[in-house]
């Protein structure tokens, strides 16, 4: 029980291996900054297909749909993807990168949370990278040196075991109703679990607080424990499925994928995006800096935000980060957009500033808001 | 000096294995951004982080004493019994359960007390019952009084019954034979089961987690897990190394409680 501390990625130990530049005609795939680097796509698939193998972490199957990513980009390309790790963290994919430096099993692209986003371009650990749409990102959605972009995301929900509960809850304020003793959960401790963190934040924006001011959230969170509806069970499919979560606040898109997934088990898993609480997050794609295969990295972004890789994570219930010019332009798979939950109001983005702060306030006040 | 020669590889090992990993924490832990600095520690012990602390040392003690008075009892029941089956299987059984802990412990009682756990249900349960301080207690006993069992047995054992014979033909009652003989010759055994059964708890770590408890109950081991292996914090990971110092601190001082006030009971046994 003790050992469970070890950090799984330091676990492996060391395997030296020399590592390969990859130059065709001259690029070197490192260093290349977009696909007319290589001189066109097509260049960049021969040299990713060179390299043959895609090493990625902390990617799991079940989770917006990267499973069927995945396998599609391996059939595709004939590229082996080599995925390790799949219930890893932002924090040990950073770990990842940096102990396992200059070695063949270092991973080559990162999804993170979009605090590791900031932090990890700050530290000097990614590669900049323009994918061929990357144009079409709206601004505030990327770095302008192409160290990082988002790429899916979604709204923070309220998912509700139909079945179990008579009335679900459509927003913060009804999740404070006595008729949901003990009920409420969410998807982790917001210290440690980004999902959860979204969900103090969102309830702020309701309760009067910003993207500068979580501490409202917080209060809320307090208060859904005062009035005993707090139920302290972080939620994971087997908890929703089983019904110790019967209320759970966690991304649309795994509300989404649960409740797809427990229809024919006879369970009405419904989902609404809270009207007095509208909040979104994408998590961030990256290139790591040193990465053992260069070349199948930048291809593997471009197949990311290629249309076909949008719609990918959109049939994962995620809404990707391309979607709205996709609408625009037609290439969207409208049956599945029509699929996700409606949205009442915009959702606005946070800073790096503001993450940092709602992090640190949250660090500070969370525990003894709610414990006991 | 050729006698600790043979020692050598050993020690050469315990240094590096144990050395390298404690320096790396303490330099870790006076680090604040670069340059050195108290700054880590002295947030380890304001708020949430001095809440955890608290928590896991109230914890722990809890579990300590308790675990030691139930597995004592226990041990004895079975030791003095007359059934060398009852004997087997209990001690067998203690030293299963005593490993027992984890994410299969945290199951276990998710699915038998949690909130649509079997027996939960049947005893009208409220909802999050299990995540408190006297659930997670309730828990951590599960492999503490196992634990103490067999700790304790082996010095029940070395109770000879002539030394309560004796006591018996001196006129002694019950009482003064546990108060003046048998106490006195168990007091180390029971110390030692005392600090083992509270480092298990305070190091404990998969069992919280798994169970999700660290929301209501912030314990410094999740706090850690919290700061090193996260998706929300970045940065904080020199936080995380100075609260594995905090724990080391906490470790070293019931060490020194323990150490004088054993070598205190021996003494005479000698």
């Amino acid at each position: 029980m003790i050992a469970a501390l070890t950090v799984v990625t330091a676990a492996c130990g060391a395997a030296p291996t020399t590592q390969t530049q990859t130059t065709t005609g001259g690029v070197n795939a490192a260093t290349a900054t977009s696909a007319a680097d290589f001189g066109g796509l097509d260049k960049l698939v021969e040299a990713a297909k060179k390299e043959g193998n895609l090493h990625v972490i902390a990617l799991p199957p079940d989770w917006a749909n990267y499973g069927e990513i995945i396998k599609k980009f391996e059939e595709k390309y004939g590229i082996k993807i080599e995925s390790e790790n799949p219930d890893a963290s932002s924090a040990d994919e950073i770990n990842a990168v940096k102990t396992r430096k200059g070695q063949d099993r270092a991973p080559d692209v990162l999804d993170v949370g979009q605090a590791f986003g900031f932090s990890g371009a700050k530290e000097g650990l990614y590669a900049a990278y323009k994918v061929q749409s990357w144009d079409k990102i709206p601004d505030g959605q990327k770095d302008p040196n192409g160290l990082w972009v988002n790429d899916y995301g979604g709204y923070v929900s309220i998912g509700c075991d139909a079945k179990k509960i008579g009335t679900c809850p459509k927003t913060f304020a009804d999740l404070l109703k006595p008729e949901y003793k003990g009920k409420v959960a969410l998807n982790g401790n917001p210290n440690k679990s980004g999902s959860a963190f979204a969900g103090v934040w969102a309830a702020s924006l309701g309760q009067g607080g910003s993207l500068d001011d979580i501490a409202p959230g917080v209060q809320f969170f307090k208060k859904l424990k005062d009035v005993g509806n707090f139920n302290p069970v972080e939620s994971t499919p087997a908890t929703v499925e089983k019904g110790e979560t019967p209320i759970s606040i966690d991304w649309d898109y795994l509300n989404a994928g649960y409740r797809e997934q427990f229809l024919p088990k006879g369970l009405d898993f419904q989902v609404a995006v809270p009207s007095d609480g509208v909040y979104a997050q994408y998590y961030v794609q990256a290139i790591n800096k040193d990465a053992p295969h260069p070349a199948a990295a930048r291809l593997w972004m471009e197949f990311l935000y290629s249309a076909e890789g949008q719609n990918l994570w959109l049939k994962g219930g995620a809404r990707p980060v391309l979607m709205p010019s996709m609408t625009a332009d037609g290439t969207i798979d409208k049956a599945l957009a029509d699929k996700l939950p409606p949205v009442e109001g915009e959702a606005k983005f946070p800073t790096e500033d503001q993450v940092t702060k709602a992090k640190d306030d949250l660090a500070k006040t969370w525990d003894a808001a709610v414990a006991g | 000096m050729r006698r600790t020669l043979g020692a050598l590889p050993l020690l050469a090992f315990v240094t590096l294995a144990f050395g390298i990993p404690a320096i790396a924490m303490v330099a870790g832990a006076f680090t604040v951004e670069g340059s050195p600095g108290f700054g880590n520690l002295a947030l380890t012990l304001q708020g949430g982080y001095l809440l955890a602390l608290g928590n896991s040392v109230k914890l722990s003690a809890m579990v300590a004493v308790l675990g030691a008075v139930l597995g004592t009892f226990l041990a004895q029941a079975v030791v003095t019994s007359r059934s060398t089956a009852l004997r087997e299987a209990v001690l067998t059984a203690s030293g299963v359960l005593a490993n027992f802990g984890g994410v299969p412990l945290a199951f276990f009682w998710v699915a038998t007390l949690g909130n649509s756990g079997v027996i939960s249900g049947l005893l009208g349960l409220p909802s999050g019952s299990l995540f408190t301080f006297w659930g997670l207690a309730l828990v951590y006993l599960y492999f503490s009084v196992p634990l103490m069992v067999l700790v304790i047995a082996p010095a029940l054992d070395g109770l000879r019954p002539q030394w309560r014979e004796a006591a018996a033909n001196n006129g002694a009652t019950t009482w003064q034979y546990w108060r003046y003989v048998a106490l006195p010759v168990l007091t180390p055994g029971l110390l030692g089961g005392v600090v083992l059964l509270f480092g298990s708890a305070f190091a404990a770590y998969a069992t919280a987690s798994a169970m999700g408890a660290g929301t209501v109950l912030p314990l410094v081991t999740l706090k850690i897990a919290a700061a090193l292996s996260g998706d929300v914090q970045t940065g904080f990971e020199n936080i995380g190394l100075a609260l594995s110092l905090d724990m080391v601190l906490v470790a070293a001082l019931v060490m020194a409680i323990y150490l004088p006030l054993q070598r205190r009971s021996t003494r005479w046994l000698q």
